[in-house]
């Protein structure tokens, strides 16, 4: 290993740092943004140290209602992205548990039927389908719900193949011992499955929050009044660009969309990692 | 690690009432979804409230839904999933597309008549309900906030350059000089244009008495086809790319994003929708006044008179009559003069109403705020022509997106004027024969 | 793939699947066999008419020079993300492979662009660029270098591939750091013994083990180039300028939603689906042969 040998060991830091640099640096003036206010930033010369004004954007737009947003606060907004992430990230889990459970753990008429056709969906992410989709989930009388942001989102094949690569794992030895504990499937699903793919679990909910709280063609589509809107989404109607657009609470707004997906991924950055490597086998 | 079954139980639960959970819900609600932002959109939520207070059977609920073009998109995106709102503001261009989706919509004298509301269609300016109404004057949407384009200049700007503040351009070639005077005499740049393909195209034909499209631009009937590549067009399209290159033109977007650069004081000269009014006057640093557009002074006729943007409301179809009547309600109220005095004070639009005009006339108020009346002369200074009374095209909103893309072609280079805006013509006449297959 | 000890049950299988196949077959094949039969209709904006046409969209739709023409940019687009993606991230990932002070730090760092929505990447970039606005877009004025992307479609197409790629960056990162660390040190050791420099190393024997990875990211960051991306290119260009920007799925957005073709877009929904699905065998070979061996 080159750094044990001191020849050159600088090398890889200085690479490093200014790729972490390039790579911070539209988050850090963004952040630097929602510190100023609206005519600092325009005024052709901007700084990049921090402003004075970081309490009050944020407070603004956590609380006041914008009129670009008929009147909603972005905590609102925050809310909304928090519920359809949850939604889509517990949702997505559980009937894809259940179903990979199914499958790899019963043999019954249809089972790889069952298999493919959820397996076809990993082929066609939602915004191939986008207009059709919407064409459903409005004749479901879903737009405007909870319902309809996460629903739709939820199905999709990844999280079923990863769990059904775990399960394969599981020695036949366990299943034996828990039949001759009397343990029926669920006991088994419960007692035994369950807390074994905890790792599983949590290094999913990290991918799939991120995934649930990122939308935006959907949450774009299916929400028509702006208290049922996502931030993300909601960010874009404050972004007219032209006179009317308040920079400093677009920047805090993209600083409060960005926290609680780095938050996930940051404190479970070890599920995560592992996660997502798993994802890919 | 948490005990991972409570946690499921927990989360199961959460689901289950996060996803059955409704929405909103409110009694006789009235949905009206606009695309006004900044000053003007915030004048419209106290109309809105102000009618609320007024009246206890009726809420009228106002929902930004983005540009006009986001705002039309939604409406009818939920009106095919059933949940129109009563009312949609929608702009000029999508006039034709409205009117020909007869199931969809409310007539708003049919709207008006229904729910016993005193209504008199002669106390409209006719120059602004002619474009909302059929042949026999019957109004099918509501005009509420009609514009229609100025020039706008910054007058510390052009004292800076040398140039009198009290005399803005009056033609177009003074206008391109003007504005290498301004770039050379301090201003990042010479001018801007908002709107462009309506600003520089639709209104710049009837401004110089030429065919939008034939059949009176599309109002004599169907089977409309385009005219922009006629000589005037090209050769106006020309000089503003000269303008580009010798950069006293700053190209800065197809809508209003234009005028950030005017407030930023960066562009000394825009044209844009009278509407940009409010804008100016609380965002810019600096004095300005309005003037006319400028105007080719070798054409037979210029200047004409120029037609109206901005948009009115639609009442959408399938809802229920005390909906109905609740929207006659709103739109009686929205006609007082005293709130349109207001509206076209406030934000630069134009008066709907004769009493409001004369309202405004009464109080002083153009003597006050010179340039004030620029919009509403240039709008009925003559009598209108074939040409210029107006527009009427299916698919107009794909069309202007066409138009802006190939003038954005020649402005990069990329096309000469000629071969940009007959590129436009082919393909906005396709679309216009596409609607005519598809309208119901 | 199939488990010698499995449990009874006649019921009970078919109750598990189910809530994952109603969820499919209502929000996937219903959606996806409405776009099959939508391509073949023409109907007005406000869908009170409608007419069966045949083929005659898929005609329309391979007529238009602008969908072609969507081909073109999309192909470059999703090139030059996966390179941009890719490259550095590799890059990166070698150095921080090599590193042992403040190696958790760089890698906690450099994932933090995968948190970011695309739209929101979009918005981050579209502030350093905006003419007029961004401070980037100031200095290369000062510059001189006359910058507006709402004008030049090849500077447009660059700052949507930039941050395209930005957001991209980290999942590569993680990938070929995840790669590089499965790489017994031994090997690297033995080689070093035998006098292999650095570079020869690399190319010798850290790229090859690391070419599934590769393959894996090429297909995953191509499939994000053209999906994902939608959030960066609405907020930053809107297709724009002349369609410069206008990747398939924008265009599908674009015709479907703006332009109020449904038919149209239908048909570009069904040529996209079929181009997703051999994407996916391809990927799905791939992922076969890892599971087996």
């Amino acid at each position: 290993m080159e750094s044990r040998s001191g020849h050159l060991s600088w090398l890889p830091h200085l690479i490093l740092v200014l790729g972490l640099a390039l790579v911070g640096f539209p988050i850090y003036v963004t952040f630097v943004g929602s510190t100023m206010t609206t005519p600092e930033i325009l005024s052709g010369h901007m700084s990049l140290i921090p402003g004075g004004h970081f309490v009050e954007n944020y407070l603004a737009a956590l609380t006041q209602g914008m009129p670009q947003l008929s009147g909603v606060p972005v905590a609102r907004l925050m809310l909304n992205s928090l519920i359809m992430a949850l939604s889509i990230a517990l949702g997505k889990m559980l009937i894809s548990f259940l179903s990979a459970y199914a499958i790899v753990f019963f043999r019954f008429p249809g089972r790889m039927v069952c298999f493919w056709m959820i397996f076809l969906t990993l082929m066609l992410p939602v915004e191939v389908r986008i207009v059709p989709t919407f064409q459903v989930t409005a004749n479901l009388g879903l737009i405007d719900t909870y319902g309809g942001l996460a629903i739709p989102l939820i199905a999709s094949a990844t999280a079923t193949l990863l769990f059904r690569q775990f399960f394969l794992t599981i020695p036949d030895e366990l299943i034996e011992a828990a039949r001759l504990d009397g343990a029926g499937p669920l006991r088994f699903l419960w007692d035994v499955l369950l807390p074994l793919s905890r790792t599983n679990l949590a290094a999913l909910f990290v991918i799939l929050f991120v995934y649930g709280w990122n939308q935006y063609l959907w949450p774009l589509l299916v929400t028509n009044t702006a208290s049922m809107t996502t931030l993300v989404v909601g960010i874009k109607s404050m972004l007219t660009v032209d006179a009317n657009t308040p920079w400093h609470l677009v920047m805090a707004m993209a600083i409060l969309a960005m926290a609680p997906p780095a938050a996930v991924v940051l404190l479970m950055q070890r599920w995560f990692v592992k996660g997502l490597v798993d994802a890919e086998k | 690690m948490l005990p991972i079954r409570t946690l499921v139980v927990a989360a199961a639960a959460l689901c289950t009432t996060a996803l059955t959970a409704p929405a909103f819900a409110a009694p006789v609600e009235i949905q009206w979804w606009h695309a006004m932002a900044g000053k003007n959109g915030e004048l419209l939520n106290q109309f809105a409230d102000d009618f609320n207070k007024a009246q206890a059977d009726y809420k009228v609920v106002p929902v930004f839904k983005g540009g006009y073009a986001d705002t039309l998109q939604a409406g009818i995106a939920a009106f095919r999933a059933g949940q129109a709102p009563a009312i949609l503001q929608v702009f000029e261009v999508g006039t034709a597309t409205m009117m020909a989706a007869k199931g969809a919509i409310k007539p708003v004298y049919q709207v008006m008549a229904d729910a016993g509301e005193n209504f008199d269609p002669q106390s409209y300016l006719p120059a602004i309900t002619g474009y909302y109404s059929t042949k026999d004057g019957k109004m099918l949407s509501f005009p509420f906030n009609s514009s229609t384009p100025v020039m706008y200049i910054n007058k510390d700007a052009f004292k800076k350059a040398g140039l009198d503040p009290n005399a803005p351009p009056k033609t177009w070639p003074e206008f391109f000089e003007d504005a290498k005077k301004l770039k050379a005499g301090g201003s990042a740049c010479g001018f801007t244009l908002g709107w462009m393909a309506w600003t520089q195209l639709e209104v710049f034909s009837a401004w110089h008495n030429q065919p939008i499209a034939t059949e009176e631009n599309g109002i004599g009937g169907p089977g409309a086809t385009l005219e922009i590549n006629g000589p005037l067009q090209v050769r106006h399209l020309q000089d503003l790319v000269d303008a580009a290159k010798n950069k006293s033109f700053d190209y800065a977007g197809r809508t209003t994003e234009p005028e950030a650069k005017f407030v930023s004081g960066d562009c000394a000269m825009i044209q844009t929708s009278s509407g940009g009014y409010s804008v100016f006057k609380n965002n810019a640093k600096f004095e300005f006044g309005v003037a006319p557009l400028p105007y080719y002074p070798d054409v037979a006729g210029a200047p004409q008179n120029t037609i109206i943007g901005g948009a009115s409301l639609w009442v959408m179809g399938g809802k229920t009559p005390a909906e109905y009547k609740g929207v006659a309600k709103f739109m009686t109220f929205l006609s007082q003069t005293p709130i349109q005095v207001q509206w076209h004070e406030t934000t630069g639009y134009l008066p709907i109403t004769k009493a409001a005009y004369e309202q405004t006339q009464k109080d002083g108020f153009y003597e006050k705020t010179p340039g004030f009346d620029v919009a509403i002369k240039e709008l009925t200074g003559k009598p209108p022509t074939a040409n210029s009374k107006g527009l009427r095209l299916g698919n107009l909103v794909q069309i202007r997106d066409i138009v802006a893309e190939e003038v954005e072609g020649a402005l990069n280079g990329t096309k000469t004027p000629k071969q940009a805006l007959d590129n436009a013509v082919t393909r906005g006449n396709a679309l216009l024969r596409t609607f005519e297959k598809t309208a119901s | 793939m199939q488990r010698r000890v499995v449990f009874d049950g006649k019921l009970l299988p078919y109750l598990l699947v189910a809530p994952q196949l109603a969820v499919t077959l209502v929000f996937f094949f219903w959606p996806a066999a409405e776009a099959v039969y939508f391509s073949t209709q023409r109907q007005d904006a406000f869908g009170l008419s409608t007419v069966f046409v045949g083929f005659e969209n898929f005609a329309a739709v391979f007529a238009d020079p602008g969908y072609l023409h969507s081909f073109q940019v999309t192909a470059i687009f999703s090139v030059a993300v996966t390179l941009l993606a890719m490259l550095p991230a590799l890059l990166l990932a070698v150095m921080a492979d090599r590193v042992v002070r403040f190696a958790s730090v760089y890698k906690t760092a450099l994932m933090l662009p995968y948190a970011v929505a695309p739209a929101i990447a979009g918005v981050l970039w579209l502030f350093l660029f905006a003419p007029g606005i961004g401070i980037v877009a100031n200095a290369l004025k000062w510059l001189g270098i006359d910058w507006n992307y709402l004008l030049n479609g090849n500077q447009a197409l660059l700052l949507v591939i930039v941050a395209a790629a930005w957001k991209q960056l980290s999942y590569n990162f993680l990938f070929f750091l995840a790669g590089l660390q499965a790489i017994p040190k031994s090997l690297l050791e033995a080689a070093s013994i035998d006098g292999a420099g650095g570079f020869l190393r690399f190319r010798t024997i850290v790229l090859p083990l690391l070419s599934p990875t590769t393959f894996f990211l090429f297909v995953v960051d191509v499939v994000y180039a053209f999906f994902e991306t939608f959030g960066v290119i609405h907020a930053v260009t809107g297709g724009g300028p002349s369609k410069a920007t206008e990747i398939l799925i924008y265009k599908v957005y674009y015709d479907g939603v703006v332009g109020l073709d449904l038919g149209g877009s239908s048909a570009q929904s069904v040529v996209l689906m079929i181009i997703v699905i051999a994407l996916t065998a391809v990927q799905f070979r791939y992922v076969e042969r890892r599971v087996h061996y």
